[in-house]
């Protein structure tokens, strides 16, 4: 089926978009929501299962404490309200691969509520804006199994010719995080969406509460969007994008709805109120189920759970021990550092923060802890494929390294040879430095010989240098420095070849 | 030794003790007479769905093991015990006396039948049931109903009469039971026999298939007060694996009991239901009902007559609730896991075969109940049934609540009749729906209530049963008050009510 896709710049000129997010976090507790299973990530297919996660006659759930505390962190990161008093719900509908054909969740009754997040973007002429997004509720519930469909070409239900459940992800707890509407976004509302998902991304990773990697499902996000005629207050129908799982994702499928809705609604017709999947591959979205109002989970509160009741003393000792919240941090972490506003926003990008932190604590300049991490070992996580954290290097090690080149023992380009080493295992900075022969010569006759030798090497650039063409020793200063396999300090071989042909 | 499968659990375990008998010797007798008496669904008494003669002698002779070298795990450690089919057992098979689960052999024991094997009772095996406890005859088991000892044409009771049947016709000694609208008590008042229905939260309900969870609870069903009593304090306790079990000790029961065997209720102040009477209610059991009030009296009780207006909308109540929480737990039965699966011809999808599996595995009234409870939970109709049977639910408690503000416990006859004949309801649900009248506040209310027998009605010679109800956690109180009851009335007849039952004949198969 074509679309009819409308330019998003003239999207924006006759529409006001409306957008909602609903994120599903997985708690990275070491048991099920409901039972005392594992849930580490990849094991063998339904070996991490019990009668209860697969849902046998008679089997019995149990509240993991564990991601209760996990949830009301959560709530209390996102400025929510904690239920005094909150119950489990059954939500029903039949699908193989779960377990009871209904879903242990939380219905009117949310653990956490009316809550907000506010999201900085980046405008194109380099201004931050703050958005806030208000919070509607994070509850509880339990993951589903996992379908693998075989056979057929896509991997998809229709055309498999028979499909396989792993129960392993069956209870695994699960967090659903719901916005209110977001209004008023405009052109930024792909944007907005991003940095929502980023936000919150960010404050689970500092709550470390969840993996929150999105490649592997652990965080899984749903995007609503609708469009309204531009100032008519109204809310469209929207759609229901499922499991759009990377950031970038994210506002690339915000994007496309919007051009694509305002194609249905400019060709005269309706927005069909369905899901629809994200296809990685184009940005583009294809239609899932029709989703009616009809629709009917019949919940209603799960006889087999007592009810949740946290005591307002403990939400009050959690709320005490919560992280620095992410913004706060990043804002008292630049006035220290110094940092422009571009230099934070790079750092953060990389996802050098933590790092960079930890390194100056270790003893290097903010200014050296950065270049290190966002030039060389950027680089070198970008080559080996693997995050900046995953290099091989650890902070104390960049703080060590950078400790030998303020001392002169080493200069930053023999501090690339460190980090080689360091990379291999061959052990700490001052090892390599000592079992490569890495340390500056500072041997006087040696340099001197060497300057010498390029001098008498190379007679028209010194010739040109004598005529005051000062400029030209630098071919001569490479000359050496190979001579001295790099070993040497560029400012005094400066000095001599200047003081000889001065 | 005379015949040992006419003991009560207490005398068996006093002979084992004493050294006179074998833990082997009680339960191949009972094989036996189950063996003979038992049939199957064609005739017979057919209380038991699934006899595990191996497991169960085994069982007998680790005890026995266990008893010579002086280290038995439990009073009752030896004593067999028949288990109700809708309790999971490990290895054994599970059916709910639905088609859906043929076949079906739990990887896990219920917490219950855990306690069990762990005092060391050998399981004889499983006791039919109505579908899923669907049921107040046992007519409704996809296997073919149970036969009343008493009357082998007439109805056992329900869901739990495989139990009944088995312990009134001296199959075994024990049986356990679940009691969700009175699928112990009724049972126990048409065969004579005693059922009790704990304190909600009083017994572990993990392993227990749940019919309505909110309502369910597993109980012991004997022939004696005491023998209750025993199982009680054996299978009761908190549960790690259900939350909505009690977090304290049970206990204090059997000391109820041999109190109340002695025969005092001085002090005692009992209110008899006003709402539990009246039209419908059968003469020969309201007979015997009012006389065994007298007896009370005569032991020293204080009665007065208790208005508890809001039972009269307990039945209602029941059928919006029960149906409600049915119809989610039975969803689980789709054919993906575990149980029948019926492929039709020509599509094999997930969607097909659950509704072909569905379709094929349930019975008439576990649909009938699915689907109400369906219609009852819906969007638009939520507020009007499920929502408005909660707040009623809440002032049946509270009726509850007033009641044992003035009493100790209320009575009433267990059920309006006496065992019918086989058949007679089937085709007329709410007529069936009426047996449980008198049992279904106490589930409503989450408060226990006990059956005992009160002797026989006079217009056709079959048990009445009378219901003792106490408050949330007062179990204790029913066995005081069961077995002066049972005391009293037992001298009164010479002999336990069951000895006046027919000889069951050998069937011949």
């Amino acid at each position: 089926m074509t679309e009819t896709l409308i330019p998003f710049d003239e999207v924006i000129e006759k529409f006001d978009p409306a957008l909602g997010l609903e994120v599903h976090v997985e708690l990275n507790t070491n048991t099920k929501m409901f039972c005392g299973c594992p849930t580490e990530f990849g094991a063998e297919p339904n070996t991490q299962v019990c009668p209860t996660c697969l849902g046998l006659p008679g089997a019995m759930p149990v509240v993991n404490g564990k991601a209760v505390e996990s949830a009301i962190r959560i709530g209390l990161a996102m400025n929510c309200e904690i239920a005094e008093w909150c119950r489990f719900a059954r939500k029903n509908y039949f699908y193989p691969d779960m377990p009871k054909n209904f879903q242990t969740s939380q219905y009117d009754e949310p653990i956490a509520f009316e809550g907000y997040l506010d999201v900085d973007i980046q405008t194109a002429a380099g201004e931050t804006e703050t958005y806030r997004v208000e919070i509607e509720r994070a509850h509880m519930e339990e993951d589903t199994g996992k379908s693998l469909h075989v056979g057929g070409s896509d991997g998809r239900i229709h055309g498999a010719e028979y499909s396989l459940v792993d129960y392993n992800r069956a209870g695994i707890p699960l967090i659903e995080i719901v916005t209110k509407p977001i209004l008023g976004t405009g052109d930024k509302a792909p944007l907005v969406a991003k940095a929502y998902v980023a936000a919150l991304r960010e404050i689970l990773l500092g709550l470390g509460v969840s993996d929150v990697r999105m490649e592997q499902g652990s965080m899984r996000c749903d995007v609503n969007l609708s469009l309204a005629p531009k100032g008519s207050g109204v809310l469209g129908t929207r759609t229901e994008t499922k499991n759009v799982n990377s950031l970038r994702s994210v506002e690339r499928a915000v994007r496309y709805e919007m051009s694509r809705h305002a194609g249905v609604l400019l060709g005269g017709g309706a927005v069909l109120q369905e899901t629809r999947h994200f296809h990685e591959d184009n940005g583009t979205t294809s239609p899932g189920r029709v989703k009616s109002d009809a629709e009917d989970y019949r919940y209603f509160p799960e006889p087999d759970l007592v009810p949740v009741a946290p005591s307002r003393e403990w939400v009050e000792e959690l709320r005490s021990t919560l992280p620095e919240p992410p913004a706060v941090r990043r804002a008292r972490l630049q006035k220290e550092w110094g940092f422009s506003d571009l230099e934070m926003r790079d750092t953060v990008g990389a996802g050098a923060l933590d790092l960079v932190e930890q390194t100056i604590a270790a003893g290097a300049s903010p200014q050296a802890a950065r270049k290190w991490w966002l030039a060389e070992l950027s680089r070198r996580a970008n080559d080996m494929g693997v995050d900046l954290s995953a290099v091989g290097v650890t902070p104390e090690q960049v703080a060590a390294v950078q400790a030998l080149v303020d001392s002169g023992k080493i200069n930053d380009k023999l501090a690339r040879q460190v980090f080689d080493g360091l990379v291999a295992g061959e052990g700490t900075p001052e090892e390599i430095v000592a079992a490569r022969g890495l340390e500056i010569v500072s041997d006087e006759g040696a340099l001197s010989a060497a300057v010498d030798k390029a001098i008498a090497d190379n007679p028209d650039v010194a010739d040109k240098i004598r005529d005051g063409k000062v400029a030209a020793a630098g071919a001569l200063i490479g000359a050496v420095m190979k001579e001295m396999r790099g070993q040497a300090d560029a400012g005094r071989v400066r000095e001599l070849i200047l003081e000889k042909l001065g | 030794m005379s015949d040992l499968t006419r003991k009560t659990a207490a005398e068996l375990a006093d002979a084992l003790a004493a050294g006179e008998t074998t833990s082997v010797e009680i339960t191949q007798v009972h094989l036996d007479r189950i063996a003979a008496v038992d049939g199957d669904a064609t005739a017979g008494v057919h209380a038991f769905l699934h006899v595990d003669v191996e497991g169960a002698l085994e069982q007998a002779r680790a005890s026995d093991e266990r008893r010579a070298a002086g280290r038995p795990l439990h009073l009752l450690d030896g004593v067999p015990i028949a288990v109700k089919d809708v309790l999971t057992t490990q290895g054994l098979p599970t059916t709910c006396g639905s088609r859906i689960l043929e076949g079906w052999v739990p990887p896990y024991d219920a917490t219950v039948v855990t306690k069990v094997k762990a005092a060391g009772l050998p399981i004889l095996g499983k006791t039919n049931m109505d579908e899923f406890a669907m049921g107040s005859s046992t007519e409704h088991s996809a296997y073919g109903p149970t036969r009343n000892p008493w009357d082998q044409t007439r109805i056992p009771g329900g869901s739990g009469g495989g139990s009944a049947a088995a312990v009134a016709s001296y199959e075994a000694p024990l049986a356990l039971g679940t009691d969700t609208g009175g699928s112990i008590r009724q049972p126990g008042a048409v065969t004579g026999t005693v059922g009790v229905k704990p304190t909600y939260g009083g017994v572990s309900r993990y392993g227990l298939v749940a019919l309505a969870n909110s309502l369910d609870q597993v109980g012991p069903v004997t022939r004696t007060v005491l023998d209750s009593a025993l199982l009680h304090e054996l299978i009761g306790g908190h549960d790690p694996l259900d939350s909505t079990s009690v977090d304290q000790p049970v206990g204090g029961l059997v000391d109820a009991a041999r109190q109340g065997a002695t025969g005092d209720l001085a002090g005692l102040k009992v209110g008899v239901i006003k709402e539990l009477a009246g039209d419908g209610w059968q003469p020969g059991v309201m007979a015997r009902f009012q006389e065994t009030v007298e007896l009370l009296t005569e032991l020293g009780a204080a009665v007065t007559e208790i208005s508890c207006p809001t039972f009269v909308h307990s039945l209602a109540t029941y059928y919006l609730i029960l149906p409600a929480e049915c119809s989610s737990n039975l969803a689980k039965f789709d054919a993906m896991r575990y149980g029948l699966r019926v492929v039709p011809d020509g599509d094999p999808s997930a969607e097909a075969v659950m509704k072909a599996t569905r379709d094929a595995g349930f019975g008439d009234e576990v649909k009938r109940r699915i689907m109400i409870g369906t219609y009852a939970l819906s969007s638009g109709y939520y507020d009007a049934y499920y929502g408005q049977a909660q707040k009623v639910r809440t002032l049946i408690a509270r009726d509850f609540t007033a009641a044992f503000e003035q009493v100790d416990v209320l009575v009433s006859p267990t059920s309006p009749t006496t065992a019918f004949p086989i058949g007679e309801k089937v085709d007329d649900p709410l007529a069936m729906y009426l047996q449980d009248l008198a049992t279904i506040p106490a589930n409503l209310a989450g408060v226990p209530g006990i059956s005992v027998p009160a002797g026989l009605a006079e217009e056709d010679g079959l048990p009445v049963g009378f219901q003792v109800l106490a408050p949330a956690l007062a179990d204790d109180r029913l066995y005081r008050v069961g077995a002066a009851v049972e005391a009293a009335l037992t001298s009164r007849w010479g002999g336990h009510l069951l000895e006046k039952a027919p000889v069951l004949e050998g069937v011949v198969r």
